[in-house]
């Protein structure tokens, strides 16, 4: 059955793989959501299984897949409550996207839009695999494979060049990630003769936490490097803003709700393992919060809309990194649960006002949009305040979890850094809100922006209805002119006809408003009355099962019986409630305080926000420039690769060193090659008759001996 | 049988020659074609035939055939196959047809001559990986060279004499040195024995003075590692590839490059243990840095072919690295390994001949946008790179992953330095890969090529199928290949430390580990894992000996 669930999505890329081109919209639409949310049944059915079973957890091996020697890697699925979270998200939000997708990719040819349909597909697929795997290199299949599939759907429209940089850039990116993650999988294999996560887990859990850098920290500090490739964490985020060139349901369910969780998830899978390295978990809180500071800072410039919300995904993934690093792993996975409903939320949100501005992504050429779109408006201040953090929707609880975790295991700055990090959320929010969706109508300014997302200028713009409507298709695309799309046209700022979402999305929208203000119920904490279940349920998944034959050498602390309970940092029996809830009132005063300045800031006069970047200007250019770590990448690794590699390595070592010295040897028996040259002379007797002059030669030389 | 098997290419080049009738005929070109590529379709079914009746569970040498040929010499006709050389019978057998087909287009002078060189060059491959006497192995290994060297000067590029010549020179200095050891070798045993043989299996153990050892060594293993080629013998393999015709260059890259690995895994490793032993640290080093410097080279290359020669360099060092490490896994995953480079480099180098059939050049910027001119030959030219990138789920992931296994367990921060090997293939497979075919077509001669033929087609569905089949059912290979890497493994270790004290010339030590342990053994360095376990410290460089026993 746990197959199922990743086969259904398989199925759904082959037959848009082989046969999508034939079939029209409908049919190769209908087939890739068909699949997803019978992914979902399946899921859910298996969910409620695993919940009641034994270990609540079901494993299902469904081959022998690498066998060498003592290392034995079956292709093995295992559904565990951690799991279950995970693949409700995966298929429930990616049905959703999917469903959004079919209006969003509407001007797509009928191929182009099964190869779209096909690729997400295969993510899903990929995706579920990383998910359910229950070993380490099962899970890489799924890492790599959703690598692939994001490289491909980064670079859906290829013909724009900056969409297929984008796309090799997350990849390669991806890959110095991998390079981590495969050392650490090694590692752990040499230490501990099994790469199975349960078994690795038992093994760790006999063990002493490690005081040090030992291999434990190694090990631990190796996959967190995938960790930060995959979730865009310092250092290697630089990927995911530009990924941003991708068609929007792209970046909304790979970019924002599922594939760019998968580190999280991973160190979550790890739970035993990662509190036995504390050092690492140190390093992983660390990163996760300065990650979450950094990108919060950059998002409070940026002009493009899909921009602001990577950066805010980059931010809210430090969040989640902060809570797995100070051991609160239920609180992290919570937050990616909920991050998942209002980021996907305000990413498809983000779709529908470039859906309706014919492609327009630059805020600057936004504003007013509230009258015209109000599904698409009121939705989106749903997310907005999700996000920010507003009791009671879903977005309040985890963040609050964990900043309050944070708080209570002590790391005081950090839960400072977080909470400055959390007033930042609050106010580029609401600047986008206000810049997309309130003052004066302003996109009637000219299209040209380096942001767009149509692909490069050739669209024949001139047919439709001016230059806006180049829309985010593939240009030499027999484009129908699509009612959301031409309308948009706009005549000297004069507020034209905005058409708002269309039902697909629309409903998609409402769906995830529904589930961004409800989705925090399974986690309200003990302080407010709630029961906070979702720690309970997943409880399960960051213990050790006590499966593994017991060994006294290293058996410590715990005595049989309560079987390290290592992922709950015994939670509200010692906290005090009412430290709590001052906590809380303070994130939601912050909250409410960033808002307050995105209200002063842009809602009635622009003017201030501009003094202010006047006045700060090497600090907003150096924002606005994304502190120039790009910049600094290609100067300091990229640049120097290039140029070394042709010139010291080719044209110095290559052609001049080695073909030098073998050239000179040449040299001296040219006399040979060109005798060697006369032989070929075509004719097969000769060639016979050297071929026969050798062999004696050969034999004639070693009877002589 | 496995004679015919090995000739069988052989009567069918000369069938073919009788076929194609005299002179350079054109009428009769299609004939010879479709003659030469049933050939090596029987040729194929017999080696998949040859697969199917394989006994899995055993290290011996099967379907032996030993006759006395010259035994005032102690030379005789001995064949026979073991896990590690059928996989590689099967992989000659398999890219043979695929060559020919892929020259359909592009040769069309002296069709017969090609056709006839192509499978005379397959019966002299067959017989390197399956000959059991010294003697009749260094016949075939030479007799490669000839139509080799033919093929590229014949139907090369406008660089090809200099590529042939240089291709020749590089690869017979190293033959010349490995016959003189063969010799050697042979006469070694002669003196510790008295009899005279040219035997594989009367020679593994020959008692010999670490002096004699060490050159015999050193000589084979300058034959191979030119053959494979291993950083820094490799600059005649650009000029070869980039000069050979598309079929030259599939079978140099799929089965040639193998004949060297093939051999330091089959002769030199486990016929010189001792001094594999000492060496083997620094071939390993060469390899790491052929893995890097490959890598960086090719991501420089503006030629196509050149770079995916550069990238062979870069997966062969692998290859090497793997079997230097000298455990079940390292081992396994180099054969592993050998099996997919053959898939992948193969199969790129016959996308970018399907390029260069069309444009008539190789020229990354010649190209561009062709995603939206042909759809089916880049999704085809996407699979074959995500193969060779080793992406996991296809082939190229399981035998990096093991030869990275075996390698970290036996020098971690070797493995570490190569493993950037995999970030480095993705930056310059997918750098070519988007400068061919991404972005608009900027070249006009671009906008009109014809998507994949029919024959096309039939070259890239089974290069693909047998790549995606490699990666998810790795089994299939793995496990019929294990026990004779086991044997081996058990060879070059099984002799180190009794015989590195007792061998002395003349001492009469016979070889008696043909009857040694045959089940597989489980971890062969556990040693290791339990130093790793709890010393972290022990993650620093330990003594180069091979394998911690």
């Amino acid at each position: 059955m746990l197959l199922l669930i990743p086969l259904l999505p398989l199925v759904g890329f082959l037959i848009n793989a082989f046969l999508g081109r034939r079939l029209p919209k409908v049919v190769s639409g209908g087939i890739a959501c068909l699949v997803m949310v019978a992914s979902f049944v399946v899921s859910l059915m298996s969910a409620l299984t695993a919940s009641r079973g034994v270990d609540h957890a079901i494993q299902q091996t469904v081959f022998s897949w690498i066998t060498s020697g003592d290392f034995q890697i079956p292709f093995a699925l295992r559904l565990d409550p951690l799991a279950s979270v995970m693949i409700l998200v995966v298929t429930g939000i990616g049905s959703l996207i999917h469903i959004y997708s079919t209006a969003y990719m509407h001007e797509e040819t009928d191929s182009e839009y099964a190869r779209y349909f096909s690729y997400l597909n295969l993510f899903a697929a990929f995706m579920l695999v990383l998910v359910l795997g229950a070993n380490f290199p099962v899970m890489f299949v799924g890492w790599e494979g959703v690598g692939l599939c994001s490289y491909l759907l980064i670079g859906f429209w290829f013909r724009k060049k900056s969409a297929a940089d984008a796309g090799k850039k997350a990849f390669v990116v991806n890959r110095i990630g991998d390079f981590g993650f495969l050392l650490g999988m090694l590692l752990l294999f040499a230490t501990f003769s099994t790469l199975d996560f349960q078994e690795v887990a038992s093994k760790v859990a006999m063990r002493a936490p490690e005081a040090g850098w030992g291999v434990l920290t190694i090990a631990t500090l190796l996959l967190f490097l995938g960790a930060t490739g995959k979730s865009a964490q310092i250092p290697l985020y630089v990927w995911l803003p530009d990924a941003m060139e991708g068609p929007t349901p792209v970046s909304a369910l790979i970019h924002a709700a599922t594939m760019v969780t998968a580190g999280v998830y991973m160190i979550g899978r790890n739970a035993v393992l990662f509190t036995h390295a504390p050092y690492t978990l140190a390093i992983v809180a660390g990163i996760g919060v300065a990650t979450a500071l950094m990108a919060g800072t950059i998002g409070l410039v940026q002009n493009d809309i899909k921009r602001v919300l990577a950066y805010s995904t980059v931010s809210q993934l430090g969040y989640m990194f902060l809570a797995m690093g100070v051991g609160a792993y239920a609180a992290g996975i919570f937050h990616l649960y909920t991050h998942a409903f209002f980021k996907a939320l305000l990413f498809l949100g983000s779709g529908a006002v470039i859906h309706a501005l014919a492609g327009e992504q630059d805020l600057r050429n936004m504003g007013g949009l509230k009258k015209g779109l109000p599904i698409t408006y009121w939705t989106f201040v749903i997310g907005a305040l999700a996000i920010a953090g507003i009791f009671p929707l879903s977005g309040f609880f985890s963040k609050d979890e964990i900043l309050f975790r944070t708080f209570s295991s002590g790391r005081t700055v950090m839960w400072a850094i977080g909470l400055l990090t959390a007033f930042l959320t609050a106010t580029y929010m609401f600047r986008l809100v206000f810049l997309a969706f309130h003052g004066e109508r302003r996109h009637d300014a000219p299209p040209e922006h380096p942001e767009e997302e149509e692909p490069a200028a050739q669209a024949a713009a001139g047919d439709l209805h001016g230059a806006h409507a180049a829309a985010h298709s593939s240009p030499p695309a027999p484009r129908t002119p699509d009612p959301g799309h031409a309308r948009a046209h706009v005549d000297h700022g004069h507020a034209a006809h905005l058409h708002d979402a269309p039902p697909a999305m629309a409903i998609v929208l409402i769906v995830l408003a529904i589930g961004s203000i409800a989705a925090g119920i399974v986690g309200i904490p003990h302080a407010l009355g709630g029961s906070n279940e979702i720690e309970a349920f997943l409880a399960p998944s960051f213990e050790a099962h006590a499966t593994a034959p017991a060994n006294s050498e290293f058996q410590i602390a715990p005595p049989p019986g309560e079987f390290v309970a290592l992922g709950r940092v015994e939670p509200h029996e010692t906290a005090d409630t009412g430290t709590e809830l001052i906590l809380m009132a303070v994130s939601l005063g912050v909250a409410v305080a960033g808002i307050g300045l995105a209200v002063y800031f842009w809602l009635p006069n622009r003017g201030a926000s501009e003094r202010v970047a006047q006045s700060a200007a090497p600090v907003y250019r150096l924002l606005l420039n994304k502190y120039h770590v790009d910049e600094l990448y290609d100067a300091a690794i990229v640049q120097p690769i290039k140029q070394g590699s042709t010139l010291l390595l080719w044209k110095g070592a290559d052609a001049a060193l080695i073909d030098g010295a073998v050239n000179g040897v040449g040299a001296a028996v040219r006399g040979a090659s060109g005798s060697l040259r006369r032989l070929q002379t075509g004719s097969i007797r000769a060639y016979a008759a050297s071929l026969f002059l050798g062999v004696v030669l050969i034999l004639g030389w070693y009877l002589m001996r | 049988m496995l004679s015919t098997i090995v000739f069988l290419p052989l009567v069918g080049a000369v069938l073919v020659l009788l076929l194609g009738g005299r002179g350079d005929r054109a009428e009769r070109e299609p004939i010879v074609r479709y003659a030469a590529l049933a050939v090596s379709l029987v040729s194929f079914a017999s080696t998949l035939w040859l697969w199917m009746q394989f006994n899995a569970s055993t290290a011996e040498f099967q379907f032996v055939e030993q006759h006395e040929w010259l035994p005032q010499f102690g030379i005789s006709y001995h064949l026979g196959v073991d896990g590690i050389s059928l996989f590689l019978v099967v992989l000659t057998g398999f890219l043979t047809p695929l060559a020919l087909l892929t020259s359909w287009q592009s040769v069309h002078e002296s069709v017969k001559l090609f056709s006839f060189f192509m499978l005379v060059l397959e019966t002299a491959m067959l017989g390197v990986f399956v000959s059991l006497d010294l003697f009749l192995f260094y016949i075939f290994w030479d007799a490669v060279l000839i139509p080799m060297y033919f093929l590229i000067g014949i139907w090369g590029y406008e660089r090809r004499i200099y590529a042939a010549v240089k291709f020749i020179l590089y690869t017979m200095v190293g033959s010349i040195l490995m016959l003189v050891a063969i010799i050697g070798l042979g006469y070694a045993h002669a003196s510790s024995t008295g009899t005279l043989s040219f035997d594989l299996l009367q020679l593994y153990g020959t008692a010999l003075s670490r002096t004699m050892e060490t050159w015999f060594f050193l000589a084979f293993t300058l034959a191979f590692v030119i053959k494979v080629p291993l950083f820094p013998f490799h600059t005649w393999l650009p000029d070869a590839h980039v000069e050979a015709p598309t079929a030259g260059s599939v079978i140099l890259a799929g089965v040639m490059l193998k004949m060297g690995t093939y051999g330091l895994l089959r002769f030199a490793f486990p016929l010189f243990p001792t001094a594999a032993a000492e060496f083997a640290p620094y071939i390993a080093a060469l390899a790491v840095v052929g893995i890097v410097y490959g890598a960086l080279v090719a991501m420089v290359q503006p030629d196509m072919k050149k770079l995916v020669a550069y990238s062979s360099v870069s997966h062969l060092g692998f290859v090497v690295l793997g079997l230097c490490a000298v455990n079940v896994n390292g081992v396994q995953g180099a054969v592993y390994q050998m099996l997919n480079h053959g898939v992948s480099t193969g199969g790129l180098f016959i996308i970018v001949g399907m390029l260069s059939d069309r444009r008539h050049t190789r020229l990354i910027s010649e190209y561009g946008g062709l995603k939206a001119v042909m759809p089916r030959l880049v999704a085809a030219f996407l699979l074959i790179t995500l193969s060779s990138i080793a992406l996991p789920g296809m082939n190229g992931f399981i035998g990096e992953f093991l030869i990275l296994l075996g390698a970290f367990r036996w020098h971690p921060k070797v493995a570490a330095i190569a493993a950037t090997g995999v970030i480095l293939s993705a930056v310059y497979m997918l750098w070519m890969f988007q400068r061919v075919n991404y972005g608009d077509v900027t070249n006009e001669e671009n906008r009109r090529l014809p998507d994949l033929s029919p024959r096309e087609w039939a070259i890239m569905i089974p290069t693909i199928a047998t790549a995606i089949a490699m990666g998810i059912f790795p089994g299939v290979f793995l496990k019929p290949m294990e026990p004779a890497v086991v044997r081996v493994v058990d060879r070059i270790h099984g002799t180190l430390p009794a015989a590195a004290s007792t061998r002395s010339p003349g001492s009469g030590l016979r070889a008696s580990d043909e009857s040694s342990t045959l089940a597989p053994r489980p971890a062969a360095d556990s040693p290791l894992i339990s130093t790793l376990g709890s010393r972290p410290s022990a993650l620093g460089p330990r003594s180069s000996r091979i394998g911690q026993r």
